[in-house]
């Protein structure tokens, strides 16, 4: 089944796929930033594949020079119960990505939780605001430079 | 109050004070403010076989102008703060506060940036209670603890300014699968 | 146009006046009659900590906005920084219904990274206790919902049959409720023939208490009145919003991971896939029954097949040694102590692993550097999912429904805020 993923990729979208990776039994395509609709589109309309449920939506800080974040969808489809992986590498100096709720509206509160925690913002989402934290908050929790205990007063406490 | 004058002399004396807080005591309708999972647990207290109304605790009001005691029990989360320190405003005096569990009473498990390590930050706490979840008979221990100290106290003292009241883990707990 | 954007300001000034404003907003058309409610994260229909603003006209819901983040705990920032070992009692506290159902979700997760095969003993034990937290779960959600629409002696009910399944894991594991009964690698501690006993007596019992509830609910006209056709969702809706688990499963997809993606020794039981066409509070409820029925006969089944042999696998550098070898022999107190101070050594890799819990599809996404600390722990929860379709399924309904709604999908915060 990864084979059929990989070669019906390569057919479609050669030139958007930059690396491809298999870890016990799962494969993890990472794409071009530019191209992660139209190669989410492609997978949802495909009669093959048929990627219909965006399983999850995360980001990772992995804190690095070259990109510092990434992006990654985990994606099922019903028709051949099969997993797939894609990632997208997001600069630290551009942290946008064009936002995949066009494709499936599950990527709505994936994408805000994922604003809210590493301050990626996704082009296109139509209600951009934060899913966890309160919204006069003004860091971003999951970064690696986030202390665990918190900035002090970043939240105010109410009086005793 | 002494039973021996009522047969003696044929009337009681007490201080109106005693009678008051045995009153108090004995109907300390709680609030329940049941966050996460040690709201499973006093669900659990409420249900038949731990059945916290024995005690006085008849309904759980969830509106707190009808309230004396409430129980925070869960992780109260910076943003949840506010709401409790809302609620804790609107109940009507007397009133005391039961911190269930190691997330009310310190943070818990949960040292991190969004969790109050600790409720008795902005809110006076008369009962600790120690558990992650405590179990319900953990629970009714701190209740009967908090009902031996309202009739210590009497109505005098104010909030803030009681005594705090700690229960440990291990409190007599029967063995499990023997029925209650 | 004019009104959209209207709204969309007036959405941002009621979200912006949850510091005790809400009494001072202005509506600025003084013509104008819907009414925002705020039905605030602290009220009666016990779910936990949900907020929902809701915009009334009349007894209407004309629209509706959840908000969350009541009870977020920070569990993917504190998984960065503890050992592998260390995050399994966080994860107890994730589904706080069926807690063990989480535990054995990570360790999963974990073991597929590593590479770890468990005996056939270790992985009938989880199928039972998975199911029994299945059955403990559905419970508490059949009690609350019928709760919430106004069965009150229904929740009391459920209660007394939980309390049942709550000793055999006090028996089983040391706690009743937040158990960490799962270890990398295999168990806690083994199965006994006093929770065989016990369990065997519980399914003796279920069949009737059941019936009980059910004679109460299942053909009782008000509830009946009160759930059908409420909050409705089509298939097609529910396929592209996420929804996983009975909710899904309501909605005619008869999709069930341990039918489709078979982990542990599902593939070797026989049960049925529930599903029902209609898609509305009432078929959520029913899907919730009968799947409790079906996992008694799991239960049956995997009890009747209990094997023999060891509850850990064999794989010294990465599963902790029993307690008595450590503390008596050499080699397991240095492998005790690596895994322990420095964790176990996992490969460098992305896996995801996910369990069909009560609630729905939870899963675990590692990102592993290397280290004995996760690099990135993504925590799936169904119940974020299954939320977000909250403002379909409320459109439209009156508000006595909503709490009918909220009770059917019965989301658990501490997964959705996690």
């Amino acid at each position: 089944m990864n084979d059929l993923i990989m070669r019906r990729l390569q057919e479609e979208c050669a030139a958007s796929i930059e690396r491809t990776e298999e870890f016990r039994g799962d494969l993890t395509v990472t794409v071009k930033k530019e191209e992660i609709v139209r190669v989410c589109q492609f997978l949802n309309r495909d009669q093959e594949l048929a990627f219909d449920m965006l399983i999850d939506l995360f980001g990772v800080d992995r804190y690095r020079p070259e990109a510092r974040f990434e992006v990654v969808y985990n994606l099922y489809s019903l028709k051949n119960k099969k997993y797939l992986r894609l990632k997208v590498r997001v600069e630290e100096e551009t942290p946008v990505v064009p936002t995949v709720t066009g494709v499936w509206p599950a990527a709505n509160w994936h994408e805000r939780e994922t604003f809210d925690m590493f301050g990626l913002k996704f082009a296109g989402h139509p209600d951009l605001r934060r899913l966890y934290m309160p919204e006069e908050f003004e860091y971003y929790p999951l970064r690696k430079d986030f202390p665990l205990m918190g900035i002090p007063d970043s939240i105010p406490l109410p009086r005793r | 109050m002494a039973l021996e004058s009522l047969q003696r002399d044929g009337f009681l004396t007490a201080r109106l004070d005693d009678v008051i807080s045995w009153a108090r005591k004995n109907s300390l309708w709680p609030m329940p403010m049941g966050i996460s999972c040690c709201a499973i647990e006093m669900m659990a207290t409420a249900s038949p076989r731990f059945d916290i109304s024995r005690f006085g605790s008849e309904v759980m009001r969830f509106t707190p102008r009808q309230c004396d005691v409430m129980i925070v029990a869960g992780t109260v989360t910076y943003k949840m703060a506010k709401v409790v320190r809302k609620i804790y405003d609107q109940m009507p005096d007397p009133k005391w506060v039961i911190s269930m569990g190691a997330c009310a009473s310190s943070g818990g498990m949960f040292r991190s940036y969004s969790v109050v390590q600790g409720i008795d930050q902005f809110i006076p706490v008369d009962v600790f209670v120690a558990g992650c979840p405590p179990r319900p008979e953990n629970l009714l221990h701190a209740l009967l603890e908090l009902q031996k100290k309202i009739q210590r106290e009497g109505s005098g003292v104010r909030p803030g300014q009681r005594e705090k009241i700690f229960i440990p883990e291990t409190s007599p707990v029967p063995a499990a699968g023997v029925a209650e | 146009m004019a009104a959209k954007a209207a709204d969309e300001q007036k959405k941002s000034q009621i979200l912006a006046a949850l510091e005790d404003q809400d009494t001072n907003v202005s509506i600025d058309d003084p013509l104008e009659n819907t009414m925002v409610l705020n039905m605030g994260p602290q009220h009666p229909a016990t779910h936990g900590v949900l907020r929902l603003l809701i915009k009334l006209d009349g007894e209407t819901v004309v629209a509706a906005v959840p908000e969350l983040g009541y009870l977020h705990r920070g569990y993917e920032k504190i998984a960065e920084n503890g050992t592998y070992h260390e995050f399994i009692p966080h994860t107890d506290r994730l589904d706080y219904l069926s807690p063990i159902s989480n535990n054995v979700a990570y360790v999963m997760a974990v073991e597929k990274l590593l590479g770890i095969d468990l005996p056939g003993r270790a992985k009938y034990i989880r199928v039972l206790v998975c199911e029994m937290a299945r059955i403990a779960s559905h419970l508490v959600a059949a009690g609350s919902m019928a709760m919430d629409v106004g069965a009150l002696t229904v929740l009391l009910w459920t209660f007394r049959e939980r309390e049942k399944l709550l000793d055999i894991y006090d028996v089983l594991c040391g706690a009743r409720f937040t158990t960490s009964y799962t270890r990398i690698g295999g168990l806690q501690q083994d199965w006994t023939p006093q929770c065989t006993a016990m369990l065997r007596t519980f399914l003796e019992e279920f069949g009737a208490d059941l019936a009980e509830v059910e004679t109460l609910l299942s053909t009782n006209r008000i509830f009946i009145d009160r759930c059908e056709g409420v909050g409705y969702i089509s298939p097609a809706d529910s396929i592209a919003w996420g929804l996983t688990g009975p909710n899904l499963r309501a909605a005619g997809i008869p999709r069930d991971l341990r039918r489709d993606v078979p982990y542990l020794v599902y593939n070797d039981l026989d049960f049925n896939v529930i599903t029902l066409p209609e898609s509305d509070a009432l078929a959520r409820f029913y899907v919730r029954i009968a799947e409790m029925k079906e996992s008694a006969r799991i239960l049956r089944q995997a009890l009747d097949r209990l094997p023999g042999g060891p509850f850990n696998a064999f794989a010294p550098k990465r599963v902790l040694p029993r307690k008595e070898r450590t503390y008596t022999r050499m080699e397991e107190l240095i492998h005790d102590f690596m895994l322990i101070n420095l964790g176990i050594d996992p490969p460098v890799g992305e896996v995801y692993q996910g369990i069909e819990s009560s609630k729905g599809e939870l899963g675990f996404s590692i990102v592993s550097d290397g280290t004995g600390q996760p690099w990135r722990l993504k925590i799936r929860s169904p119940s974020t999912c299954n939320l977000s379709v909250l403002p379909i399924m409320l459109k439209g309904g009156m508000i006595s429904d909503i709490v009918a709604v909220i009770g059917s999908i019965d989301p658990v915060m501490g997964e959705a805020d996690k």
